[in-house]
Order: structure tokens, then C-alpha cells, then sequence
């Protein structure tokens, strides 16, 4: 009886068992239940560790589940369950290891876990490995994205782990560049950092340069004697040559050298030392000269009521003492020289990109100023009317597509309507003002150029009159937002390529116009001399009339395309117009191949001086616009010169 | 072309009386010494109308008068005053600095004393330095000497590059505009020394003087009228003799002078310069009446607005920029300054702030299709003085030359 009773016994001990064997989470966390309840992140790691050191696939969930704060404890054996909140208020508890519910009980009989943001940090840093894995890839990103933003050396080697199972091959490209960098910046065996190293060498990555930066950080230290052995000296410097003896000097008194007198502190001592109307003998009236306020100075502390002045020997002997020098903030020597070879290469290539990135810019800048000159290569270049009121034409071009896109909301329809639309308007403008102003100026040039200023500052006042002062939007079509990124160095926005198309078509436009066509073969003719143009039955009346609408019609749509990256005020046109005639005159006159040569010249000519101080845009065009008068005196023509009869001399 | 300087320039004893009958008359006037009918503002507005009137002289001697059309004499007219600006803003700082370190325990040095002056006047552009051109900012005489010399040092430089390769007509009009713009954006970049676009203020306080403000513009109206007179009187004397005649030459034939043995060049280059330096001096005398100069004063659209005041006066004839500047500026001050009555039109009111620019813009094109001669067309008509009738042929062998009386006979 005895025996069976000891046989039942040992029967429920053996169900008990196989019980804790299905709880084996149950039983780690048991194991850990002080520290689990006591909640803090400086004694929970081993719990955490051991968590994920039992291996079991229900570790994620529970993990999940106490950082979300759904883990709670039963009161009665104090045993760890998932809790979900009934309409009752009482909670439903689901088993970690079977996933059974257990029950529902109320909330007076258990006990939520309540994690502090240290320890759920912690917990996501191990979460990491299972999302990771996760099936979806949607979240295996999401895990990825969180290591590059916040990596950390516990990251590696699940990441690593992760590589071989990954199934997506993009996000395994992204899994292993990621771990090669989480290598360089935290593997313990310096030769894995090296060769990881030399893997990514070449790479333009921003995320590349900001690993290995940090590894030649360096540090400025000063030491008494020899350096000590265990620092990694990038470089020694010797005060007065590679560092500046203050600086030097500064750096030994945040050591513990004795300050030095700054102008305040000598002004401050003496004024505390005044008595009666002398400083140490000396009358304060004569006190403002540096010479006198030192012999003040000396004297008092010759009489020990201040400190003495560390004088010139002084500091002298100080930096003579000590060694300068740059230390790494890495300790080996390896892999600093492998970064900043590296580093060295790295940057060689990102100069290169810098430049065609450079190139393209120029490249845009160019269309751009080639874009407003090609109306003025027409009316100016052509016909040699100077037209001031050319940059009013483009902001008419401009406005034109913003009522436009007021009545159209479609960005891709109104700017097609728009396009043409603004053409017909400036033609209209052009030939209007042709009619009834410019034609009883050819003879006059200079008065034309007044003229059409009157005309320009009368425009751009009724601009603001009718559009207020304020900057209104041209919205470009959705398809023209972004930009074609070719690496992080080098991009280029669609919308400049888009404005570079636009002045290659014009290009082929005006080409064919002015050569293939009646009114280019009659403009060519009455422009090269019009009475013998006259006398063979053009009407040159007619056709200076044509070609000045056509300039001007050109500008509108130049101001179109300008209102689509740069806002549409009423000085849209005057912001541009002293550069159009630069590009034209620069050029050449007379010649579309010059406007063309002079908007180049002149973009790219911009574009490397603000290479040289990036940030001064407003420098560059000044020093643009004195290279200019400088290029004028050696070729007074322009690039393309017209020569022979062409000329008209 | 004999006679006295005044028997060959009729108009030289009316304007001056007319100048000093003005100059008195306000000064009668005036809150600072006499009758208080005319505000303080309003001479100081007069003041600097005569300023602009001297500009536009000058303007007229290089455009009327020789035939080039510089759309960059307000960039000298700036310079000038910025030079001025920078002696009286280092007084004026100085006389602050020293008032506030006086009851310091002990006196300032020297050094501290510019250190604090360059902190009080560059601190708005994030500096404390004085950069190497207000070296001479605390010589009143050396920046009086730097009004004249900095316009005229430039335009000798740019004259002679430009004249040297022969351009001319409106490239010549197009480069001295490149000249300004490049001049405004240097001057709008703060790390220049001149304070970037925050400019130079506080210049009507004049360092020394305790007089009020009242006072001062009376004085300064003197100034300018006096600068005018004399202005008036070496254009005149230049004008009536050969050196004009070269000039009038040169305006409406070049080639031609050039041929007869004329070096075509130094005359541009000289009347160049000499008009730079000119203008450099109005300036001057207007910022001071101004108070504050920055480089939005000498964008290119100034200048272009100093051969509006000459086409509509009259070039080619002294008394005509002067009309046109007065008449202009005073005019446009009138109407921008909201003085103007609005104009109901029923379903619209026209409020002259914002319909002026557009009508003077209109009467500009008007002016050069239908009265080339300006406004100094009307003295004409009273002389019963017609221009030669040249029965539908070209206007002159350079087809752009405005041709006067004496350039014909």
C-alpha cells in the first residue's frame, strides 16, 4: 500500500516533471523571477540572456509581449502568463509554452510587468535576431533599418546569423553591406575589421564615411616626456609650425599650467588694485597704453598682491617640455592605416563623382541661362534691337502658366496648355510692342534700349498690381518631382533635365526655323540688309514684325519653364536679364551657336567658381561678371565672331 | 564759338541765379533758420535732389554730350557715398565708444578702443575685425580724398579696358551694366567689410556736431547747391570750348574724329573718369542727407533710372538734366510718397503708389518716340529755335546722334 502510494506519488512527480518540461520558458523565467519582478535594467541582462539561451521558439513572443507591457504575474503562484483585457475588466491569461489559455481572472489577482524604457531597449536589442528572421520581409527591413540608424557591437552577430537563411536578395545585398560595416566599426578581431576594410574600399557610400571617420578621429594630447607606448600617434606637432603656440599653450593649462593673462584679467586686476587715483605708483589716467598697464601689472606682483604673469620664457619652456601630439581615438595601428587608406581612395572617388555631379549642375545652369538668351538671340542677336523688356516677356510667360494652372488643375494638362499658350501671349506682347515702339527706333539703338525700360518697369509694376508682390507657384507635373540619383554623390533633379530637353529642342527649333523656313531665309535677308531685301520683294516691315514676336514668344516660354523651379514674381524677368545679354554678347551676335557657347561659358564658368567657396553663390557671379568684362577685351565679338559681310562692316 | 564763358553759355547766368535765388529762399524757409514753412525732411529732400541733379549732370556730359550711354554712373554715385559713410561711421562709433568706456576704473588703450568700434559696427555681420578697407576710415581727409579717388580709380580701369577694345554703343551700355550688377552683388555679400546688405546707417549724425538735425540739413542744402553751382560751371566752361567739341565730335561721328588725328579714347576716357569722379562727389553729399546707404541703392536700375531723369530733361544741354532730375525725382517723391490724391474711377480707384511707376514707365516711351529733346525741347520753342530740316534723310552719318543747333551750323 505504502509502495503504491510512493508508486502514485512518484507518478504525479513524473507528470509534474513532463509538466515543467512543456513550461520550459515557464521554468527560465521562474528561474529569474526576482529579477524579473524587481525591474532593473542593471540586473536584468542575465535573465535576458538566458531567455534566448533556452533556445525555444516561444521566446520571441514572450519578449514581445513584456516589452508591450502584456506580461503579467498570477498573485496566487506567481507564475508569468500573457494578459488580454476583458470587456469585464478581468484580464485572459494564455500560456507562454502551450498557448492555451489558462483562464479569466481579475485584475486584483494579478500583477502587471511593467518594463522601463532601459530594459525595453535591451529586450528590442535581442528581439533584433528573431525580426531578423522573421517571415515577413516587410519587418526583416524594418529590423535592418533600425540596425543602420542605431547600430551597436550586439548587433553583428545576429545579423550575421541572419545572412545565410535570407531569402530576398535585396535585402540580403542590404543584410551583408550592413554587416560589413557593423565589422569595421565592432568585430573584435582587428583582421576581420581589415579585410572588411579593404572590401569596401571605393565605396561612395555616406554610411561607409561615416564608419571609417570615426576611426581617424584623432585626438590632440600633450604629454611630459615621451609618449607612452600604448598610443596610437597619428602625428607629432610641433608648436609654431603644425599648431599654433597659444593653442599649444591652451592645451597645457587644461592640464594644469598656470593661465595665461588675457587683456580682461590684466584690466580687472588693476582696477582692484586701485588707490586713490595711482595703480602701484603709476597715475590711472596713464594707464591706456599696453606698456604701462604690463609695468602696473609687474609691480604688483612684485608686491605679491597678484599672481605673477607667466611671461614668454615662461610658455616657451612649458611647450619646450612637452610633446604635441595627435593621437587616434582607435588603439590599433592596423586598422587605422587601413582606414585611412581607405579613406584616402574613397575620397579620391568622390572628387571624381563631385565633378560630373559639378558638370551636370553646369550642364543645367547652362540650359537654363541658354533658355533665356535664345529670345535675345533672336531679338538682339538677330535684329540687334536691344530689348530691356525681354525679362518682362518671360515673367508674362511665367504668369501665363500660373492662371493657367489656375483654371486647369491637371499639373501635366496645363502645362501642355500652357506651353503654347504663353507663346501666343508674348507673341502678341512682341509683336504689339514691335508695332507700336520699336519700329520708330531702328535707327536709334540707344533709345530703343530706354524706350523698352520703360516699357519693362511699366510691365513689371502692373504685374504687381494684378498678382501683389508675393511669390506665386508654378506647380511642376508630379512625373518632374525627384531626381535621378545615379550614387549619394552624384544626382540630378528631373526638372533640370526636363529644362536641359527643352533647350535642346529649342535649339533644333530656332536652327530649323531660321534655315529651313521662308521667314528664316527673309530674316536673314533683311537683317544683312534690308533695302536690298526690300528691292527683292520682302516685305522687311513684315518680317521684323514676325521676328520680334517669335524672340518674344520664345521668352515666353523660357518664363514658363524658369516659373517651374524658381517661384513667379514680377522680377522673374529682371533677376535674368542682365545675364541673358551677357550670354548673348559673350557668344557671339548674330549667331545661335553663340548663344549657345556663351550660356556654356557662362554655367559652367559659375558653377567652378562657386566650386572654390561653395557657399557664396553671390561672390561667384561677381567674380563671373569681372571675368566677363575681362573676356570682352580679348575677343570684343564674342566667342563666334560673324566675319566678312555677315558682320555688317 | 567766341566770347566769354558765359556769352557762349546763355543759360549758365540764369541757372546760377536761379541756384542761389533757391538756395536762399529755402534757407528763408526752413525750420533750422528761418520761417519754419518748409519741415526738415523736405529740405533734406531738396538737398538731395540737387545731389541727383549733379549725377545727372555728369550723366549728361558722358551721354548727352560724347554719346555713351554708362549704365553704371549710380554705381560711382554709391561708391562715393560709401566712402564718406565709412569715415562718418567710424567718428560717429568712436564718439559712442568713448562716451560709454569714459567712467570705466581704467582708461582704455588705443587698441581696445578700435576693437570696440569694429564690434559695435560689424557685430550685424557676425564680425569684429575692420577689414583692410577702412584703413583709413578714421582720416576724414583721406576719405574725402578716397570719394573722388575709388569712382575715379574705377572708371579709369573700366574706361580704359573698355574704350581701349573699342566698345561701343549698347555693348558698351550692357558691360557698364554688367559693371554695376557685379558691384551690387559684391557689396550684398556680408563677409566684404562693408556690412553686406545691412549697409551703412546713422549717416546724417555728423560726428562733433552738436547742431540739431534742422540745422544741419540747411547746411547740407549749401553743400549741395554749391557742389551743383560748381559743377555746373566746369561742365559749361568744358562744353563751350574744344574739349566739348571733340566730345559733340565724337557722339556723332566717331570714326570721323578718330581720322582727323583725335585720340578717340583718352577723350572717352577722360570725360569718363571725370564724370565718375563727379558722381562720386554727389554721392557723397546725398547719403549723409539720406542716413543710411546699402547696396540695393546701386543696382543697375538706378542707373538706368539716371537716363530716364536725362532723357526727360533734355540731353545734350546742361539745364536739361538738371530740369530732369528736379522734375522727376520730385515728381515720383510726390506721388510714391502716397501725397497724391487717389483717382476714382467708379469700378476702380487708382492709387497713385501703385499706377506711378507704370506711368512713368509710359511717359518714358512717350518722351524718346515723340520728343527726343525733352523737356529742354520747350525752351527751344520759346527760342523759336527749330532743329534743321533734313527732308527725311538720315538723322546723321552714326544714325543715332541727336545733333544740336551749333553741331549743324
Amino acid at each position: 500500500m505504502k509502495s503504491l502510494l510512493l508508486g502514485a506519488l512518484a507518478l504525479l512527480a513524473s507528470c509534474l516533471a513532463a509538466t515543467a518540461q512543456d513550461g520550459a520558458l515557464q521554468a527560465v523565467l521562474q528561474d529569474y523571477r526576482a529579477a524579473i519582478e524587481k525591474s532593473s535594467r542593471r540586473t536584468i541582462e542575465p535573465t535576458i540572456a538566458a531567455i534566448l539561451d533556452s533556445n525555444l521558439p516561444q521566446v520571441q513572443l514572450m519578449l514581445e509581449t513584456w516589452a508591450n507591457k502584456d506580461m503579467w504575474q498570477r498573485e496566487s503562484d506567481g507564475l508569468f502568463f500573457i494578459g488580454t483585457e476583458m470587456a469585464d475588466g478581468g484580464y485572459r491569461l494564455t500560456d507562454f509554452d502551450t498557448g492555451e489559455v489558462i483562464g479569466d481572472f481579475a485584475k486584483s489577482d494579478l500583477k502587471q510587468l511593467k518594463p522601463n524604457s532601459g530594459i525595453r531597449a535591451l529586450i528590442a536589442t535581442a528581439l533584433v535576431k528573431f525580426q531578423l528572421l522573421d517571415p515577413d520581409p516587410a519587418r526583416r527591413l524594418d529590423a535592418l533599418l533600425s540596425i543602420q540608424r542605431d547600430p551597436g557591437p550586439d548587433h553583428l552577430a545576429p545579423l550575421r546569423a541572419s545572412i545565410a537563411d535570407e531569402t530576398d536578395a535585396g535585402l540580403k545585398a542590404q543584410k551583408q553591406r550592413a554587416e560589413r560595416l557593423l565589422t569595421i566599426a565592432y568585430d573584435r578581431d582587428p583582421l576581420a575589421r581589415i579585410a572588411a576594410i579593404t572590401d569596401m574600399q571605393g565605396d561612395l557610400g555616406v554610411d561607409l564615411r561615416a564608419t571609417l571617420n570615426p576611426l581617424v578621429a584623432t585626438v590632440l594630447k600633450a604629454t611630459h616626456g615621451d609618449i607612452p607606448p600604448d598610443e596610437n600617434v597619428a602625428r607629432v606637432l610641433v608648436p609654431g609650425r603644425d599648431i599654433a603656440r597659444g593653442d599649444a599653450y591652451d592645451l597645457l593649462v587644461s592640464q594644469g599650467a598656470p593661465v595665461r593673462l588675457t587683456p580682461d584679467m590684466l584690466r580687472g586686476a588693476l582696477a582692484e588694485n586701485i588707490v586713490g587715483d595711482q595703480v602701484a605708483g603709476l597715475p590711472v589716467a596713464s594707464l591706456n597704453t599696453e606698456a604701462n598697464r604690463e609695468t602696473a601689472y609687474a609691480s604688483l606682483a612684485g608686491q605679491g598682491l597678484v599672481p605673477q604673469a607667466v611671461t614668454g620664457t615662461d610658455i616657451q619652456a612649458a611647450l619646450d617640455d612637452h610633446v604635441f601630439y595627435e593621437a587616434y581615438a582607435e588603439p590599433l595601428a592596423r586598422v587605422t592605416t587601413a582606414a585611412t587608406a581607405a579613406l584616402t581612395t574613397i575620397n579620391r572617388n568622390v572628387a571624381l563623382n563631385q565633378t560630373l555631379d559639378l558638370t551636370l549642375d553646369a550642364l543645367s545652369l547652362a540650359s537654363i541661362y541658354f533658355l533665356a538668351a535664345i529670345g535675345l538671340a533672336i531679338t538682339f542677336g538677330v535684329m540687334g534691337v536691344i530689348n530691356m523688356a525681354h525679362g518682362e516677356f518671360m515673367m508674362m510667360g511665367a504668369y501665363t502658366g500660373y492662371v493657367v494652372q489656375q483654371i486647369v488643375p491637371n499639373h501635366t494638362a496645363s502645362i501642355l496648355v500652357a506651353i503654347p499658350l504663353a507663346f501666343c501671349v508674348t507673341f502678341a506682347a512682341g509683336v504689339a510692342m514691335e508695332r507700336l515702339v520699336i519700329r520708330w527706333l531702328y535707327n536709334r539703338p540707344l533709345e530703343t534700349l530706354l524706350a523698352t525700360f520703360g516699357i519693362s518697369i511699366a510691365l513689371q509694376q502692373l504685374a504687381k498690381n494684378i498678382f501683389g508682390t508675393q511669390a506665386r507657384p508654378l506647380t511642376s507635373p508630379g512625373w518632374l518631382d525627384g531626381a535621378l540619383v545615379v550614387n549619394d554623390v552624384v544626382s540630378i533633379s528631373y526638372i533640370r533635365i526636363a529644362i536641359f530637353a527643352l533647350a535642346l529642342i529649342f535649339l533644333g527649333v530656332f536652327l530649323y526655323i531660321i534655315k529651313r523656313t521662308r521667314l528664316g531665309l527673309e530674316t536673314r535677308a533683311v537683317t544683312q540688309n534690308p533695302r536690298m531685301a526690300a528691292s527683292m520683294g520682302i516685305n522687311p516691315n513684315h518680317v521684323n514684325m514676325l521676328t520680334f514676336g517669335l524672340g518674344s514668344g520664345i521668352a515666353g516660354i523660357a518664363g514658363v519653364a524658369i516659373g517651374l523651379f524658381a517661384k513667379v514674381t514680377s522680377e522673374l524677368g529682371s533677376d535674368y536679364i542682365v545675364q541673358s545679354f551677357m550670354t548673348v554678347v559673350v557668344g557671339g551676335v548674330g549667331n545661335i551657336w553663340g548663344a549657345l557657347a556663351g550660356a556654356a561659358m557662362i554655367g559652367f564658368m559659375q558653377k567652378g567658381i562657386e566650386w572654390f567657396n561653395p557657399s557664396n553663390t553671390l561672390a561667384a557671379q561677381t567674380f563671373m561678371i569681372v571675368f566677363i568684362i575681362i573676356f570682352i577685351q580679348f575677343r570684343p565679338r564674342g566667342i563666334i565672331a560673324l566675319k566678312g559681310r555677315a558682320a555688317g562692316d | 564759338m567766341q566770347g566769354s564763358l558765359f556769352a557762349r553759355n546763355p543759360s549758365l547766368p540764369i541757372f546760377l541765379c536761379l541756384l542761389v535765388a533757391f538756395t536762399v529762399a529755402v534757407t528763408l524757409l526752413s525750420e533750422g533758420m528761418g520761417a519754419g514753412l518748409i519741415s526738415t525732411s523736405f529740405v533734406k529732400t531738396l538737398g538731395k535732389t540737387l545731389c541727383l541733379c549733379l549725377a545727372a549732370l555728369a550723366m549728361d556730359l558722358v551721354w548727352g554730350y560724347t554719346g555713351i550711354l554708362s549704365l553704371g554712373h549710380f554705381a560711382f554715385f554709391g561708391l562715393g557715398g560709401y566712402m564718406i559713410g565709412m569715415w562718418l561711421m567710424y567718428e560717429r562709433t568712436r564718439e559712442i565708444v568713448v562716451a560709454s568706456v569714459a567712467d570705466a576704473p581704467i582708461p582704455p588703450t588705443g587698441q581696445e578702443i578700435v576693437d570696440a568700434i569694429g564690434n559695435q559696427i560689424f557685430g550685424v555681420v557676425g564680425s569684429s575685425d575692420f577689414p583692410l578697407i577702412w584703413a583709413f576710415a578714421d582720416s576724414l581727409v583721406l576719405q574725402l580724398a578716397l570719394v573722388v579717388l575709388v569712382p575715379g580709380v574705377l572708371a579709369l580701369v573700366f574706361g580704359w579696358l573698355a574704350f581701349r577694345s573699342r566698345v561701343t554703343g549698347v555693348y558698351l551700355s550692357i558691360l557698364t551694366q554688367a559693371m554695376t550688377l557685379a558691384l551690387a552683388l559684391y557689396l550684398f555679400q556680408n563677409d566684404n567689410g562693408l556690412r553686406g546688405n545691412n549697409g551703412l546707417s546713422g549717416l546724417q549724425n555728423l560726428p562733433g556736431v552738436e547742431a540739431p538735425q534742422a540745422l544741419v540739413s540747411v547746411w547740407f542744402l549749401w553743400a549741395s547747391a554749391l557742389a551743383l553751382g560748381l559743377g555746373y560751371l566746369l561742365a559749361a566752361w568744358m562744353v563751350s570750348g574744344k574739349f566739348g567739341s571733340v566730345l559733340r565730335g565724337i557722339r556723332d561721328n566717331e570714326a570721323r574724329v578718330r581720322f582727323l588725328g583725335y585720340s578717340v579714347e583718352v577723350y572717352k576716357l577722360a570725360i569718363f573718369t571725370l564724370t565718375a569722379c563727379i558722381t562720386g562727389i554727389a554721392g557723397a553729399l546725398y547719403y549723409p542727407q539720406a542716413g543710411i546707404i546699402n547696396p540695393a541703392e546701386i543696382t543697375p536700375i538706378a542707373s538706368i533710372y539716371l537716363a530716364v531723369w536725362v532723357a526727360i530733361g533734355g540731353r545734350g544741354r546742361l539745364y536739361g538734366a538738371v530740369i530732369g532730375a528736379t522734375f522727376v525725382s520730385l515728381v515720383s517723391s510726390w506721388f510714391t510718397g502716397g501725397q497724391a490724391p487717389d483717382v476714382p474711377l467708379g469700378f476702380y480707384t487708382v492709387k497713385w503708389v501703385d499706377w506711378w511707376l507704370i506711368v512713368l514707365g509710359l511717359s518714358f516711351v512717350f518722351v524718346t518716340l515723340f520728343a527726343p529733346k525733352g523737356i529742354g525741347g520747350l525752351f527751344d520753342l520759346l527760342a523759336r529755335a527749330k532743329s534743321p530740316d533734313r527732308h527725311g534723310a538720315d538723322l546723321g552719318p552714326d544714325q543715332g546722334s541727336l545733333r544740336e543747333r551749333e553741331a549743324s551750323e
